[in-house]
């Protein structure tokens, strides 16, 4: 019975050792393998806010505006004025009225997301088909249509990097509690 | 809602007529009664209570005389044929989606028992279809600020030491219903983006541990799959808490809706960030600004800020039953029944009120009441006919009681339309038809 009891804790000692997380200088199962670093940098295409991870390339706005109308207008708009799917421009200054227009101009707090977003998602029934020049130009040129920058701007990483969207200082980190604390008339909770 | 459960009961009996005698439909007296009968207790809806309806139900009926069907008619078992009205829905009186590859599924709360939502009934939000991807070819790869990259299979992945724990998910976006309710809408229609479910995976700790986590490691980047790729940002906090990576939910391999063949699971947080067909863990330093949690998933705030990562689905409760499109058939004894659920623990308290939350009353709860799960509530109730509004308002371990709807417009409106969890309240009318009010 003692010898049994022995042998589940040491069962369970790996688990919880790892559950914990104090061990994280080695391995403990020895699952999976090492990845490689052309494997990494083959699926490693996330966009940080400071502009980590933007590839080289570069794409104007007019060359934006020609891939747009092929491949983005049928569901963004001629202009990007929406319909069927979202609108990308329009809105300035509507956020925070009870009828707002949220666009990529009005509303995204970085330009590092559209690139990101386009490159990964975007267009719709062919995602990642974009070369990393061509996704330049989109959001060169979606960028434009909010007039964030102008008609003759050419981006590339350092380039978009550098952009300031109009909203990005209302955006907080905060998950505060607002609300939920025992309304009138309630009764303390039971514990 | 009620125009649906008539039909079916004369459908039954239609059905019953073209079974009689395979390959040929007879109409014979005995289902002309049994026909007959339907429609009279139809009729008798608004009948006084305890007046026995006149029906006549064979002694010897239809299903006695003969074997039924084979075994492994189908092989993997569906539900009866019967209950085909029970079936995820789009939003009642929501324009039809641009496009049928992304957009929502609801849970028929209304026609659910206890606690575990079926496989096949679990709500549905995809952003560009659902893929149909190969297990054996399937990689996740965990890197960034970690000591060892690594990539493993599925099979890796179902080596670990597994745990199962029942959990719901509830999208930020269940019960969109901010300013004046619309009385069509049913329990489906305004929760029905909530489901729960026994999932089986590894902690992604253990996981997260094989790679290493250097100390600057504080938020994680979650990555699907599918053609949408999505992403969130994760506090590797929570990675080190609770979260799973799941292969198998309520005993079987994942739904394909659901990420098969593995998905994250966040307990408690917005069913967003608990990111489907799962392939890319990225350890980094600070939130890393994705789609999903900017431009989508914040909160426009009446002070004119946008609140970011308030990933927590706070305590909310529903009574499923009677809910909006049912109709109280008769006056007497009902059973009110619910859920409830917080993702900051465990119910602690459900109350419930027949007098739209002037007096309430403890309802009794359901066990297993566990944490960051769906605990079911009841309540009996006499109903004398007159009209009633039913509430519930849910309590979790933590103290936070559920807000009135008045508390929380208060505060927040439609415009941060996300993490509505204001108390529901149905209307019941003298006649027995139950409203959203």
């Amino acid at each position: 019975m003692r010898k049994a009891a022995v042998l589940a804790l040491a069962l369970a000692a790996p688990g919880l050792v790892a559950a914990s997380g104090s061990l994280q200088a080695q391995s403990l199962y020895h699952l999976g393998r090492a990845a490689t670093s052309a494997e990494i940098a083959a699926w490693d295409i996330d966009i940080s806010p400071d502009g980590a991870g933007l590839p080289p390339g570069h794409g104007s706005v007019a060359e934006g505006k020609a891939i747009y109308a092929l491949k983005c207008a049928a569901c963004h708009g001629d202009h990007g004025q929406g319909k069927p799917m979202d609108a990308l421009a329009g809105g300035l200054g509507t956020v925070f009225d009870a009828k707002s227009v949220r666009t990529v101009g009005s509303f995204w707090p970085y330009a590092t997301t559209l690139y990101d977003y386009i490159r990964r998602a975007m267009p719709f029934p062919e995602p990642q088909s974009l070369s990393d020049s061509e996704v330049y130009a989109v959001s060169a040129y979606v960028l434009n249509l909010s007039g964030i920058v102008p008609d003759t701007a050419v981006l590339d990483a350092a380039s978009l990097a550098k952009i300031v969207m109009p909203n990005r200082d209302r955006f907080v980190h905060d998950a505060k509690i607002d609300i939920g604390q025992p309304q009138p008339g309630a009764v303390p909770a039971v514990r | 809602m009620e125009q649906d459960v008539l039909p079916v009961g004369l459908e039954r009996d239609a059905r019953h007529l073209v079974t009689l005698e395979p390959g040929k439909a007879v109409l014979t007296r005995r289902n002309l009664v049994s026909a007959a009968a339907s429609l009279a207790a139809s009729g008798a809806l608004g009948a006084a209570p305890g007046k026995a309806a006149a029906e006549t139900i064979p002694s010897r009926p239809e299903w006695q005389q003969r074997p039924g069907a084979e075994l492994m008619s189908p092989p993997y078992g569906a539900p009866s044929a019967r209950e085909s009205q029970v079936i995820r829905r789009a939003r009642h009186g929501s324009p039809p989606p641009p496009t049928n590859y992304a957009g929502i599924s609801l849970t028929p709360h209304q026609n659910l028992y206890g606690i575990v939502t079926p496989g096949g009934l679990h709500y549905e939000r995809h952003h560009s279809g659902v893929p149909d991807i190969d297990p054996d070819q399937h990689r996740l790869l965990v890197h960034g600020l970690v000591e060892r990259p690594l990539i493993f299979t599925m099979d890796d992945l179902t080596r670990f030491p597994s745990v199962s724990r029942l959990h719901f998910l509830e999208c930020s976006g269940n019960t969109p219903t901010w300013g004046v309710p619309k009385p069509g809408l049913t329990v489906q229609d305004t929760h029905g983006l909530l489901s729960c479910s026994e999932w089986t995976g590894v902690p992604l700790a253990t996981v997260l541990a094989e790679a290493g986590v250097r100390p600057e490691g504080k938020w994680l980047l979650a990555e699907g799959g599918d053609a949408a790729a999505l992403t969130r940002s994760i506090p590797i906090e929570k990675a080190f808490d609770d979260a799973l990576l799941v292969y198998a939910q309520n005993g079987e391999r994942l739904r394909p809706e659901q990420g098969y063949p593995l998905r994250l699971l966040l307990p408690g947080f917005e069913g967003n960030t608990s990111i489907k067909w799962l392939r890319r863990l990225k350890i980094g330093t600070a939130p890393f600004q994705t789609r999903w949690e900017t431009s989508k998933y914040s909160l426009v705030l009446p002070d004119q800020t946008i609140r970011q990562f308030d990933f927590v689905m706070d305590a909310k409760s529903v009574i499923t039953s009677p809910s909006g499109g049912q109709s109280l058939k008769g006056t007497g004894f009902h059973e009110i029944s619910g859920l409830a659920w917080s993702g900051r623990g465990k119910i602690t308290r459900v109350e419930v009120s027949t007098d739209g939350g002037t007096s309430w009353h403890d309802a009794a709860l359901q066990e297993p009441v566990l944490s960051k799960c769906l605990t079911r509530f009841r309540f009996p109730w006499q109903w004398e006919g007159a009209p009633a509004r039913l509430a519930s308002r849910s309590t979790d371990a933590s103290g936070y009681v559920q807000p009135s709807r008045a508390a929380l417009e208060s505060i927040r409106d439609g415009r941060s339309y996300y993490h509505n969890n204001a108390i529901q309240t149905w209307a019941v009318a003298a006649n027995g038809s139950v409203v959203n009010a």
